[in-house]
């Protein structure tokens, strides 16, 4: 197995994304924001679009996403917002609170415990 | 699916909604990719962030035509908690040239593993200094590679550790030193937030 994106040159990430450039402050995604798709691929559809829908008929997280199709995360977070912006995934973004909240810290615990 | 890949994906279940991280830092060869793997429902996985020579991660890829681009990369393994719970587990090289990319990636975590190899403790220095710095809770593991055994509080006074900082030793291979090192530090993070004058002041972005 190669690093993934070991020989994506900037051209081709320019093309994959359209030279789109949403993956900055405002791209809603994180690391772990879990992924699910809300249609099936449709023909004609960009080909890492139609491997995001079919990745994420259950929920998937970014990180995996991009693992999986072999491209750096920022790049995946900007085929991502695409999607989302078509309606065509939802997104379960990380309660950001949850790292303070004792009850969430709770659960983390006993899930640890019962590996 | 068809793909090799895609055959060992194993599906998260349906309900899973809320995915946190813990990230472990040390030294290249500390042993950070072996406890994420001794804990891990999946296989680490690879992956990567762009950026530019400067060291900022790339969020426009028009800007990335014609730079000079690097790439930085880290692995991860994941943990289903119960139906709505998943904790991701990151592997991080503590250098440096990566921590511009490490706040980005890493806000909202719930905490930090450093992960030290004794022979080396220096590696850990730049890690342990940037976490205090941003306020992200961590204890420390000494990997226990056989080497000379130092005590306890010499590798606290190596680091020049804070006394509330729970520093403990573990064997990365095993499974259940390995989460018994994540487990240390849930219980550290709960202690911390149940005393307001210690809470840490990390910052959600
Ligand atoms: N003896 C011993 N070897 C270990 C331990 N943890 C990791 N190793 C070995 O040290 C090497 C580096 O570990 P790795 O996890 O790749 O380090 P990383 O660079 O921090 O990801 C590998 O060959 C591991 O098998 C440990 O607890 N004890
Ligand atoms: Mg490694």
């Amino acid at each position: 197995m190669s690093r993934p994106g070991r020989d994506d040159s900037p051209d081709r990430l320019y093309t994959l994304t359209q030279g789109r450039s949403r993956s900055g402050p405002d791209n809603p995604f994180d690391l772990v924001t879990l992924v699910v798709a809300e249609c099936d691929p449709v023909p004609g559809m960009q080909s890492e679009h139609v491997a995001i829908l079919r990745m994420t008929e259950r929920p998937t997280a970014v990180v995996e996403i991009a693992a999986e199709l072999k491209l750096p995360v920022n790049i995946t977070r900007i085929l991502l917002s695409d999607l989302l912006a078509a309606g065509r995934v939802s997104a379960r973004h990380p309660r950001k609170a949850a790292v303070y909240d004792p009850d969430i810290l709770e659960q983390v615990l006993v899930g640890l415990r019962n590996l | 699916m068809d793909s090799a890949t895609s055959e060992t994906r194993t599906p998260l279940g349906a309900s899973a909604d809320n995915g946190l991280k813990i990230v472990v830092v040390g030294g290249f060869g500390a042993g950070k990719t072996t406890l994420v793997r001794s804990v891990s429902e999946i296989r680490p996985l690879n992956t990567e962030e762009l950026m530019t020579r400067a060291g900022e991660a790339v969020d426009d890829v028009r800007g990335v035509r014609g730079k000079h681009t690097t790439t930085v990369a880290f692995d991860f393994g994941r943990i289903s908690l119960d139906a709505h719970n998943v904790l991701y587990l990151f592997g991080a090289p503590g250098q440096e040239r990566f921590w511009f990319l490490w706040d980005q990636l890493f806000s909202g975590t719930l905490g930090a593993v450093v992960l030290v190899d004794t022979r080396r403790i220096d590696d850990s220095w730049y890690a342990i200094d940037r976490l205090e710095r941003n306020g992200t809770p961590f204890i420390v593991a000494c990997n226990d590679f056989g080497g000379p055994a130092f005590a306890p509080e010499q590798v606290r006074d190596a680091l020049d550790l804070d006394p509330h900082v729970p520093l403990i030793t573990c064997d990365a291979r095993s499974r259940e030193s390995s989460k018994l090192v994540l487990i240390t530090l849930v219980e550290h993070l709960r202690a911390l937030y149940a005393d307001p004058a210690r809470a840490p002041r990390q910052e959600l972005v």
